[in-house]
């Protein structure tokens, strides 16, 4: 885990870079870093490999003060992949791949073996690929090298500074895919440098977005789409994207939704139902905790029992943090009309209705076919 | 066409004579311009990693090449008195500029994104110049090679004037006996040697060119 604290940078000229930046890279996870051109994007990835210092603050990998660790050892045991790409045109490919490991001082067969597995990993051919030199190769390919060579010596983490945006748009995808592939295989703590949306919602699991030096909003592709923080990050992401989000829960709960205490009598239960035309309807104790939900017709059915009796406790409520996609498979699977929503306390906050959340679905999907691509 | 059998004989006669001078001639050139390498790669690696010795050892090396070269070689015979040994040292100035400036243009050209990269991979300062700097730096150097190896060939026609041999002593003898043939004999093997410099190098130099383009 890398973790940096309060970061400040200022130039020689007094002008302030990065300004108070606080950021977790969790272990085995794509964090992008995106942002206009001079956010601090670059800077910030560099300041981890120590290509750049920092003016105060801290940064910590695994808990160790990176100041306090060799920057040449450092770079050795962190993958690095830049946007020009950067192989070394007078070597052939398999020295290029070689380059941290021989560094390293690995031994030779170790390295062979490692550069062929890694060719093979990226659909590269070893016996066609493996002496060749770079300027024999196309675009898509020296940047597929220049990702292996960052892999080359098992380094736990990766920095890439743009790495796919020198490429075509057909290539540049290609190398996406592959990199949600390989990331699947190798799990490594990815710092990914993008100034493209599309990619970091792609790619990421922590997108952190920046402007001016500053963070302006951390969070998963989801949370980004669904809960802009500002103008800003709506503007950046861009009206497209964000209509191609479903909205969060939260939009769809229904607070005054009618409710039943547990202390009521059955027949109460039938009427409230039958005035608000539901099937459905959840029951609440005393203190206003979700308790289950009752149906219409097993009250129906069974008029002289209780309301303890008769709820169904099996049916977990949800609390409003789930994901959208989340809840509709819950309806998917269950035949409920309504899903109960409850705080972290217990409390029912409210419900879903199936209903509701269809019809929102549907309008969703019209607007789309009739207006902009849905990929 | 006359002649041109009287030249042919004359050249086959002093065969081994030519032979040799051209043999001493091609030594000259080859002590010169090795010293050269020997001490211009340096030069040119200083003046490329400090950027303000740099206008320095450029100029003072270009200066060196400035001079004519009959007044250069005058003034090194004051010093070092007549002989092969001035000429080698004469060759070694005249061939400084050259290398050093190529080595110093070569190692600046090399790619910013190709020493990020290594940088970025946890090379050493030394590391990035062996591994990266300097090798790819070798096509500007054999260009250097190859002009400096020209010039040194001209230039050590002169040689007899302070008293080294090589092919110029035919041309020079050539010039006060009044000889058409003795010139001849001097230029023409003179010529096909900075010929054979220019084109073997210059594949040389395609050749580290090609593998990096």
């Amino acid at each position: 885990m890398i973790q940096l604290k309060n970061i400040n940078k200022y130039y020689e000229d007094g002008f302030q870079a990065l300004k108070a930046i606080n950021l977790t890279f969790e272990e085995g996870k794509v964090n992008v870093l995106i942002g206009p051109s001079g956010c601090g994007k670059t800077t910030t990835m560099k300041l981890l490999n120590r290509l750049t210092d920092f003016t105060d603050g801290q940064i910590l990998i695994d808990e160790k003060n990176i100041q306090e660790i060799n920057p040449i050892e450092l770079r050795r045991q962190m993958g690095y992949v830049i946007q020009n790409i950067g192989l070394f045109p007078h070597m052939t490919i398999s020295e290029n791949v070689a380059t941290v490991p021989k560094l390293l001082k690995w031994d030779k067969q170790k390295i062979k073996e490692k550069v062929d597995a890694l060719l093979t990993m990226v659909n590269l051919d070893p016996d066609i690929y493996r002496n060749r030199y770079p300027s024999e190769l196309s675009g898509g390919q020296q940047q597929r090298i220049g990702v292996i060579r960052a892999l080359a010596a098992e380094p736990s983490t990766i920095l890439m500074d743009e790495p796919f945006s020198a490429l075509d748009p057909i290539s540049r995808e290609q190398l996406q895919d592959e990199l949600t592939r390989l990331q699947k295989e190798i799990n490594k703590t990815i710092i990914f440098v993008t100034h493209d949306m599309d990619e970091a919602i792609k790619i990421a699991d922590q997108i952190i977005l920046m402007k001016d030096g500053q963070v302006v909003q951390k969070g998963s592709p989801q949370e980004l789409l669904t809960n802009p923080a500002n103008e800003f990050v709506k503007e950046f992401i861009g009206e497209e994207r964000l209509g191609n989000a479903l909205p969060p829960l939260s939009e769809f709960i229904i607070k005054d939704f009618p409710r039943i205490s547990m202390e009521q009598r059955t027949e109460e239960a039938i009427d409230l139902m039958a005035t608000n035309q539901l099937v459905e309807i959840p029951v609440v104790d005393g203190k206003g905790e979700y308790k289950g939900i009752v149906n219409l017709y097993q009250a129906l059915n069974n008029k002289k029992a209780t309301l303890a009796e008769l709820v169904d406790d099996s049916i977990e409520a949800i609390t409003r943090k789930v994901d959208t996609n989340f809840l509709m498979k819950k309806f998917h699977e269950s035949k409920l009309m309504i899903f109960p929503v409850q705080s972290e306390q217990g409390k029912l906050e409210g419900i879903v209705e199936r209903e509701d959340l269809y019809r929102f679905l549907q309008q969703f999907y019209e607007r789309k076919s009739g207006g902009s691509v849905w990929n | 066409m006359n002649f041109i059998t009287e030249l042919g004989q004359y050249m086959i006669e002093n065969s081994s004579e030519l032979f040799a001078l051209t043999v001493e001639h091609i030594a000259m050139v080859a002590y010169g311009i090795f010293f050269a390498l020997l001490v211009g790669i340096p030069l040119g690696i200083i003046a490329a990693k400090y950027e303000k010795l740099a206008p320095i050892i450029i100029s003072i090396t270009s200066i060196l090449q400035l001079v004519p070269s009959l007044a250069m070689l005058a003034i090194l015979m004051l010093y070092f008195g007549l002989g092969f040994q001035t000429m080698v040292i004469g060759l070694f100035l005249y061939s400084l500029m050259p290398i050093v400036r190529n080595t110093y243009v070569g190692i600046k050209e090399v790619d910013d994104s190709i020493i990020e990269a290594g940088k970025g991979s946890g090379m050493t300062a030394f590391q990035l110049l062996t591994k990266l700097q300097f090798p790819l730096s070798i096509p500007f150097l054999m260009a250097g090679l190859r002009v400096a190896s020209v010039i040194a060939i001209a230039v050590a026609c002169i040689g007899p004037y302070i008293g080294a041999e090589g092919l110029g002593k035919e041309i020079i003898s050539g010039i006060s006996l009044q000889s058409d043939v003795k010139i001849y004999a001097g230029a023409i093997p003179a010529t096909i040697i900075a010929i054979i410099a220019d084109v073997a190098l210059g594949k040389v130099e395609k050749k580290t060119k090609q593998r990096m383009a």
